[in-house]
């Protein structure tokens, strides 16, 4: 099945082998029913989500909150209400929707920074090797060894981070914030797995073809190293997707990321914890169930694109 | 039966299919082969990899796990009907009257436990031993077996042994409990050429010791010279000759056993000539050659051998020589005439 | 065998030592300010802070701040909690036996889940059971786990008391308020340990199919049932035997996440621990806390990669005699 790959590399970005390829990975996913069924579910789900202001009748965060609004306070579900109302009256459906938005932005947003962190330490261990490989590796083994939720949490707790007063960051308690600080323990697997495939790549004869042609080392490993690492790279990056989503939600709910009136998931959920053993339980259920599911799909998305992208895996 | 074979048929194996499901269609492993075992007699089947030798050994076993299965055809063993047994039956004879010696002896012991132990838990398997009289008992076999200071050696794990102590320690497994029939897949394919002969002889002793029938498996007619009262020869899941010793060494009536012979290296060619090989490479299985599965290999070959599968018959002088030939009875003669 | 133990002994020092200074300057560039979470409340905020920095030493330079720290953590002195002005040594030393409880009680059953799935699903690859089983991992490593937890104490403490009509529930959500002894200790640690595991199962057991899979590929599998050995045994002894040290390698490796499951589960079912330690003292600013945690946590996964390190040696027989 690798022989699918080396051509890749050759023709590098030039047409259709890379389309015909790409054709290949196609088919071999559609091959996996579950995988395509979480997509569609996936589809669906985020196009709901994005937009959910057009969309529907309610508003996530209604100012002022009317007499009518409040007056449908704590409503089971029902067909106006499919996830009913919080206490305040609002639509739990389309306020889940809003929390989801954010859990999608928050989750392509740490996938897309943790890759790149991934690969770029990756590449220059994989391909220089030596003292640089074992300096960057052994990095990666230390924050590795860090109790990952602990650290996020010391770092999502601080009001007005930055680095000793130098330069400021974005707190957790914004998007972007909570991008920087999931992506910041999130790369190192990524990076492990463009090393163990550079270190193999470039062995190849491809290689030493393009390195006898005069090639720079950056030019090798983004033309032709690259382009043959991209199937555990995607895959990675989709299950991240789905890590993200989780750890932005647990960081929320334990009060950490996103504020109240901005919603997130985590933080629905944690609002109305109190609700736990009660008949408005619901209130818990529903948001967390959006949640389960939409991870349950990237899951199931990254195991279907495993299957075609990188055949050689063990599952 | 047109044959009788030396002594009384121990096994007994009649129409014999096996197949396998791959992703890729189903391969014909094993298409009708029909074979008999007499007491204490020593059969070869030879044939190069791929050509259903080990498969049949291991459907006598009732080792054949998925994808593979028996689709069609009889096993009998000391008169009893292999392929009716249950599970539990069955597991009484394997490693009691059926044993089977495989070809890597490496992979073929679990790494994690003492030889002694692994060679131990076989015993107990079948019978009441106690655990440190089953321990005594591998001692005693690993030293028949040719095991230096076996009672110490008995507690090494399997990486510590050498390649040929390790076979060696598998023969002793497979005699533990006397069988009646040994069955041994290549028993020196994986080891050293110097390391070969020991084993053999160990082997040739073991079934002695034990007055067991063989059935032994190997691609390796040399082997089969030292060893076999008779050979059959097998090829794309068929048998293609079956003969005694002799009549196959010096009249083989089957154009790939002499294929076989002429790649085997003899220390009485004084001609210098290079060493044959088999031109081509054997058929894929995954469907059945309306001809003879040999065909497209085959100098010898005409019309009907493309359009008609050749059954086996009687070729030759003797009564139990048999061959799946249409020219068989021509051969000798074209061979004479075929340029060297 | 030994000189190797030493050796990974002596490297695994080598980390712990980076790794301090490593979390000491993670928590003082990027942790909570103390002095600003001192003067949170403070009317002249600007003096209020000067005052704490000073006070706390936070004015020198940081690898004077880290060799104080260092000194003192190594001769016992922790100090004490910014908010509750407890003796860190004493609540670390509190709270590490309340988790200790859980993670044991976690890790085992999830081990015991995750050998026994994986072994049926190695021995019925894609029959009915092992989709199953799959689908229930998916489940299990997409699920949100605090969700879980309250999901868990909303059926599984009143839903079930309902359901049966009993006046009390038969598990408990919070640490047990009256009584003791083993039944009152597994009616208050069931849900705990049950959220705690999901994660942990789901992950193992997809691991241990794999690896109980390529064993019962293995030769000697075929050997042992040439042998007559039932089946039973030719899996649960030959293939369990050689897969169970890469399990216990990824069981050790897991440690870090393990105490994230911690933070979580003692979260949602109030129970005091490392967990709660963390979160309290991360939430507050507590920074006096937060680091000697950390250390302490480090010292913990360093020591259990080390321990698998070990292990590994000890079951698999081709390393332990070389």
């Amino acid at each position: 099945m690798s022989q699918d790959l080396a051509p890749l590399a050759e023709v590098g970005a030039s047409g259709a082998p890379v389309r015909s390829y790409l054709r290949l990975v196609a088919r071999r996913f559609r091959g996996h029913k579950v995988a395509v069924a979480a997509l569609v579910v996936l589809v669906l789900l985020a196009g709901l989500a994005v937009f959910v202001n057009v969309m529907s009748p309610y508003e996530a965060n209604p100012i002022p909150l009317t007499p009518e609004i409040l007056g449908e306070a704590r409503e089971q579900p029902t067909w106006d209400h499919i996830f009913g109302t919080d206490k305040l009256g609002r639509d739990m459906f389309t306020r889940s929707l809003v929390g989801l938005q954010k859990s999608l932005q928050i989750g392509f947003g740490v996938a897309i920074v943790s890759v790149l962190i991934g690969v770029v330490i990756g590449s220059l261990a994989g391909y220089y090797r030596g003292w640089i490989d074992a300096l960057l590796m052994r990095f990666t083994d230390l924050i590795l060894v860090l109790p990952a939720l602990a650290v996020l949490i010391i770092l999502a707790s601080t009001p007005e981070p930055s680095f000793f007063g130098l330069f400021d960051f974005p707190p957790a308690t914004t998007v972007t914030g909570m991008v920087i600080v999931i992506s910041v323990l999130g790369w190192m697997p990524m990076a492990r797995i463009v090393r163990g495939e550079f270190l193999s790549l470039r062995e190849k004869e491809f290689v030493d073809a393009a390195r006898a042609a005069g090639a720079s080392g950056p030019r090798i490993i983004v033309r032709h190293l690259l382009p043959n690492a991209v199937g555990p790279i995607v895959v990675f990056g989709t299950l991240e997707v789905g890590l993200a989503i989780l750890t932005e939600a647990t960081l929320s709910f334990l009060g950490l990321g996103i504020q109240l009136p901005k919603i997130s998931l985590g933080n629905l959920i944690a609002d109305a914890e109190g609700t736990v053993g009660t008949d408005l339980a619901y209130l818990v259920i529903f948001p967390g169930l959006i949640l389960f599911l939409i991870v349950l799909c990237v899951n199931f998305i990254g195991d279907g694109l495993r299957d075609a992208l990188d055949p050689r895996a063990v599952r | 039966m047109t044959h009788t074979p030396p002594a009384p048929a121990l096994l007994e194996v009649e129409g014999l299919e096996v197949e396998f499901k791959t992703e890729d269609g189903i391969v014909h492993a094993v298409n009708g082969v029909s074979l008999v075992v007499g007491m204490r007699e020593t059969l070869a089947v030879v044939g190069e990899s791929g050509s259903g030798k080990s498969v049949t050994a291991l459907s006598i076993m009732g080792l054949v796990t998925k994808p593979g299965r028996i689709t069609n055809g009889a096993v009998s063993f000391a008169g009893r009907d292999l392929r009716t047994l249950t599970d539990k039956e069955y597991r009484g004879l394997r490693g009691g009257d059926l044993a089977m010696i495989f070809q890597d002896p490496l992979s073929s012991l679990n790494p994690a436990f003492r030889v002694g132990d692994q060679i131990a838990e076989a015993i107990r398997a079948h019978s009441d031993t106690s655990k440190a009289a089953a321990r005594e008992r591998a001692a005693e076999l690993l030293a028949l077996v040719g095991i230096p200071q076996a009672s110490t050696r008995a507690r090494d794990y399997p990486h510590q042994f050498s390649g040929g102590m390790r076979q060696r320690a598998m023969i002793a497994m497979a005699i533990a409990n006397v069988p009646k029939l040994l069955i041994a897949d290549e028993p020196t394919t994986a080891l050293d050429v110097t390391i070969q002969a020991q084993v053999l002889e160990v082997l040739q002793a073991a079934q002695r010791e034990t007055d067991a029938a063989m059935l032994l498996i190997t691609h390796d007619l040399g082997i089969v010279a030292g060893l076999a009262d008779r050979v059959v020869v097998m090829y794309a899941g068929r048998i293609v000759e079956e003969a005694t010793l002799d009549d196959l060494f010096y009249d083989p009536r089957h154009p790939y056993t002499i294929g076989l012979l002429g790649s085997l290296p003899r220390l009485d060619d004084k001609r210098g000539e290079p060493l044959r090989t088999i031109p081509g490479s054997p058929p894929g299985l995954y469907s059945l050659s309306v001809g003879c599965a040999l065909a497209p290999r085959c100098a010898f070959a005409i019309d009907r051998c493309r359009s008609e599968q050749p059954e086996l018959r009687v070729a030759g002088a003797a009564a139990d020589h048999r061959s799946a030939c249409f020219r068989a009875e021509e051969l000798p003669g074209l061979r004479s005439e075929q340029p060297a | 065998m030994l000189r190797y133990i030493g050796r990974r002994l002596v490297a695994s020092a080598l980390v712990l030592l980076v790794a301090s200074a490593l979390i000491f300057v993670l928590v003082r560039a990027f942790g909570p300010d103390p002095a600003e979470a001192r003067c949170r409340y403070s009317r002249s905020k600007a003096a209020c802070m000067q005052e704490q920095r000073e006070f706390l030493g936070l004015n020198e330079s940081l690898p004077e701040q880290y060799f104080r720290f260092m000194g003192d953590f190594l001769q016992g002195d922790w100090g004490n909690s910014q908010r509750t002005d407890r003796s860190v040594a004493e609540s670390v030393g509190d709270d590490l036996w309340e988790s200790s409880q859980l993670a044991f009680w976690g890790v085992l059953v999830s081990v015991g889940l995750a050998v026994a799935i994986g072994g049926y699903s190695a021995r019925k690859p894609y029959s009915k059971g092992d989709s199953l089983f799959t689908g229930l991992a998916f489940a299990g490593i997409s699920m949100p786990t605090f969700w879980f937890g309250l999901i868990t104490i909303h059926y599984l403490t009143g839903g079930l008391k309902d359901m049966l009509g009993t006046t009390e529930p038969i598990f408990y959500s919070i640490p047990n308020p009256v009584g003791s002894g083993p039944l009152e200790y597994a009616r208050e640690l069931t849900l705990p340990v049950l959220v705690l595991s999901v994660q942990l199962v789901a992950g193992w057991s997809r691991y241990q199919r794999s690896s109980m899979l390529d064993e019962l590929h293995n030769d000697y599998i075929r050997t042992a049932r040439a042998k007559g050995l039932s089946e039973r045994r030719v899996v649960w002894k030959h293939g369990l035997r050689n897969s169970i040290s890469p399990l216990v390698t990824v069981v050790a490796l897991d440690f870090g996440g393990l105490f994230g499951g911690l933070i979580i589960t003692e979260r949602v079912f109030s129970r005091p621990g490392m967990g709660t330690l963390v979160l309290d003292a991360a939430i507050s600013g507590d920074t006096q806390v937060l680091i000697p945690w950390m250390f302490v946590t480090g010292a913990i996964i360093i020591l259990f990669n080390l321990l698998a390190d070990v292990l590994y040696g000890v079951l698999d027989p081709r390393v332990r005699v070389a």
